[in-house]
């Protein structure tokens, strides 16, 4: 009923080729924006912003990033700890060496460094694909958190091997450091979150993006009708690396403030990025946030509910999250392999049908 | 979303009774592979407070709350459990873990809350003058290597001249913590210095230890934690290395750490911290805690290594907040109060021995400069016929002239990175 693309007329291309062309959809996008930027900085606590909001918005850029790649470019990537790892360390060297530079040009500054990083170990997948890129990858993985575990000029010569993010503000506000606010870092990040998923959007969409899926969907017909594989293959590389560093940059310098490489970005995080965009829908910028939150709010609430609510012991309550949560990822996995932005897609079709479905 | 949302925020509001007591958190790791080694250190945190509670109600009359949280040595779940507990009044953290210390540091000055990371942690913030809210008494990592190598001096006639010392170290912040220590008293003492790391979580340490088969250095010290140390105690054993030169630090020398070897780690050594034996206070603690069922794990931990340690650090908690009532005269204490309490406390043999745990670690004075304690350690064998540990020495006192300068040294270079100005100069 108010779900539909009937009586919303379009009278220019712009309008025809807007991201979401039913009014609905457009509306329900500028209330989460409103929400977003206009209510929730008002309320946040420490709480709020270190245990939920913060992390989630800093993984969903990294599933955003993963998904070009593997979503939307088909090169299936275990490498995303690793390259988080480099953004993370480009802050830092960035941060310490030059103290006066401000916290969004570090961050891209750290994105685009990634970004090179990810092109020199992309250039394999023009030879090998599928399992063999795989493994590929993960050697990049192993071999950037040993770099920064082995070389001392990354951690500044400390003695611990551990980088902490000094204090640095924007507009005389704190962003990195105990004294931050909750609302700053959370706006910072939403700020990231906002123009990056904008970008990729537009990415994903247009010339670009189109040659990233002809390669996925099968690369020697893409070949054949003329889509560069090399310029294709690299450009997913590097622009996904670029996500991925930002969002490496922002988990180290917003969120933490201080990293241990093998710890925080450990083989482990590759799989949990990886998790997200299989869970929240392979080639879907809504899956990559559905994902994120899937894997980020899910642990959190349940341990919330079965500790708070239930009165259960923490332990066993973190027993019983990795059996919920792994049975959670198998069902879905069982009933919907397209992730839940498939589910998304066929309520948004049911939607649509409603309230006379044939 | 939005469901979740009112999820976590009903399972929030029913999470926070009213606030009153003293509350503890007791961030604890129960799951992944360094539980082996959580689970009696907060068994014994637990039951120590249990028992104030069940004994004299409380301290000072006041009532100990204990929230527990795991976080399964996991810095991003450490960090959701401090904001998650922080704001219920927490008095001190102990989240034994060196990774949640270094995120928690300086988190924690900033909300006024101190950070207790006995014999872990960073090991500068013994220094006062620079971690107003951090204390590592009574050692810290650097005083460990230090004093196992005093011991080693002591057994070779005071001459370490051109011997092999391997240090296995698990590969983190906690494991490099006594690599520049260690390089200086290798310069200073003439012995080689060889550093093999073993990476997270430790069980593959192959090659490590065919290094140590091909090189045979005279000593292996082992800064490890977990399964690396049940592992490494193995491969000593697999390759026939001599366990008595085989010497781990204090997180490495617990009974579930040489039990798996069975008698081939018969002569491993540990330091340890804290001394071991039948303390009346664990018959307090079955008596009054266990057998009226408020026994924090299953209660076959007691007396082991690690839950005594536990326990130790729940005693010096709670004589700081004993403390910090005498110095400001009201029971229901703040986390600032009890700041001014760690850091007048002062630990006595008289004292230990009244709270039924005589000599259990060594008497020191902690004071505005100093957050460091004594760094004394002793050093203790496995004994694979009688399944136990068999002390070997005294207190052991570190060489305070190597770790000092590097303490003032690395606290300065912190305090100038954030803009610290020193504390305590009018002393």
């Amino acid at each position: 009923m108010f779900y539909r693309e009937a009586g919303d007329f379009k009278t220019s291309y712009a309008e025809d080729n807007q991201t979401f062309p039913i009014k609905f959809d457009r509306f329900r996008y500028y209330a989460v924006l409103l929400v977003a930027l206009g209510i929730i900085p008002f309320f946040i606590n420490d709480y709020w912003a270190n245990a939920l909001l913060i992390p989630f918005l800093i993984y969903a850029i990294a599933a955003i990033g993963l998904n070009i790649l593997t979503g939307y470019c088909g090169q299936v990537s275990l490498g995303t700890g690793g390259f988080m790892a480099v953004g993370a360390y480009a802050s830092y060297k960035l941060m310490t060496a030059f103290p006066w530079m401000d916290m969004v040009s570090v961050t891209l500054l750290a994105g685009l460094i990634t970004a090179m990083v990810g092109v020199a170990f992309g250039l394999p997948s023009l030879r090998i694909k599928g399992f063999y890129l795989a493994v590929a990858t993960l050697a990049a993985q192993f071999f950037l958190v040993w770099m920064f575990n082995k070389v001392p000029w990354f951690y500044n010569y400390s003695a611990s091997g551990q980088i902490s993010a000094p204090e640095r503000t924007m507009f005389g506000l704190a962003v990195t450091g105990p004294n931050a606010d909750a609302w700053v870092r959370y706006l910072f990040c939403l700020f990231f979150v906002f123009v990056l998923a904008w970008l990729a959007r537009n990415l994903t969409r247009g010339s670009i993006g189109r040659q990233w899926m002809a390669i996925r969907d099968m690369d020697i017909a893409a070949e054949i009708i003329g889509v560069n594989p090399l310029k294709a293959k690299l450009t997913a590389f590097a622009v996904s690396s670029f996500f991925v560093g930002i969002a490496g940059g922002l988990l180290f310098t917003v969120y933490l403030g201080a990293v241990e490489v093998g710890e925080a970005f450990g083989i482990t995080k590759s799989f949990l990025v990886l998790f997200m965009i299989i869970i929240g829908g392979l080639g879907s910028l809504f899956g990559s946030f559905a994902g994120a939150a899937f894997m980020v709010l899910l642990p959190v609430v349940l341990r919330n509910f079965m500790t708070g609510t239930l009165g259960w012991e923490s332990t066993i309550a973190t027993h019983f999250e990795f059996v919920i949560v792994g049975g959670l990822i198998m069902f879905f996995l069982i009933v919907e392999p397209h992730g839940l932005a498939r589910l998304w897609q066929l309520t948004k079709e049911k939607l649509r049908l409603w309230p006379f479905p044939h | 979303m939005k469901k979740l949302a009112t999820f976590a925020a009903a399972g929030m509001m029913a999470a926070s009774p009213a606030l009153a007591d003293l509350v503890i958190p007791d961030l604890h790791y129960r799951t992944g592979p360094y539980a082996a080694g959580g689970i009696p250190f907060s068994d014994g945190y637990q039951d120590y407070f249990n028992l104030l509670n069940a004994r004299d109600g409380g301290i000072g009359g006041e009532e100990i709350r204990i929230i527990g949280c795991e976080t399964a040595y996991n810095t991003e779940r450490g960090v959701e459990c401090y904001e998650s507990t922080k704001g219920e009044g927490a008095l001190v953290y102990q989240p034994l873990s060196t990774g949640i210390t270094y995120q928690l540091i300086p988190r924690a000055t900033a909300d006024g809350i101190p950070l207790h990371t006995m014999g872990y942690g960073r090991t500068s913030a013994a220094n006062g003058e620079v971690f107003s809210h951090v204390f590592n008494y009574p050692a810290n990592y650097w005083d460990g290597a230090s004093v196992i190598i005093n011991q080693l001096l002591e057994e070779n006639d005071g001459n370490l001249e051109g011997q092999t010392i391997a240090l296995l170290y698990h590969n983190s912040a906690y494991g490099r913590e006594p690599i520049r220590t260690l390089e200086i008293l290798s310069e200073q003492h003439g012995f080689e210095l060889t550093q093999l790391a073993v990476d997270h979580p430790g069980q593959e340490q192959g090659n490590q230890w065919l290094q140590i088969r091909r090189e045979r250095p005279d000593y292996v010290i082992m800064w490890g934690w977990g399964v690396m140390n049940q592992v490494a105690v193995q491969e000593a054993a697999n390759i026939r290395y001599p366990m008595e030169n085989f010497i781990g630090n204090w997180w490495a020398g617990a009974e579930h750490d040489v039990i798996p070897a069975g008698a081939a780690a018969n002569g491993y050594r540990a330091l340890n911290m804290n001394r071991l034996g039948d303390m009346p206070v664990f018959d307090e603690i079955r008596e009054l805690v266990h057998e009226a069922g408020n026994a924090a794990g299953d209660g076959s931990n007691i007396g082991t290594v690690l839950y005594t340690r536990g326990m130790y650090a729940a005693m010096l908690a709670a004589e700081a907040i004993r403390t910090a009532q005498e110095m400001h005269g009201v029971a229901a204490i703040t986390p600032e109060m009890m700041r001014d309490g760690m850091e007048a406390l002062s630990i006595t043999n008289a004292r230990m021995e009244e709270l039924g745990m005589p000599g259990v670690g060594p008497e020191f004075n902690v004071t505005c400069a100093d957050h460091g304690g004594t760094g004394m350690a002793i050093m203790q064998q496995w004994n694979a016929d009688a399944q136990e540990w068999v002390t070997l020495t005294d207190f052991i006192s570190p060489d305070d002239s190597v770790t000092q300068p590097l303490v003032l040294e690395d606290s300065a270079q912190f305090a100038e990175e954030n803009g610290i100005e020193l504390r305590c100069q009018d002393s």
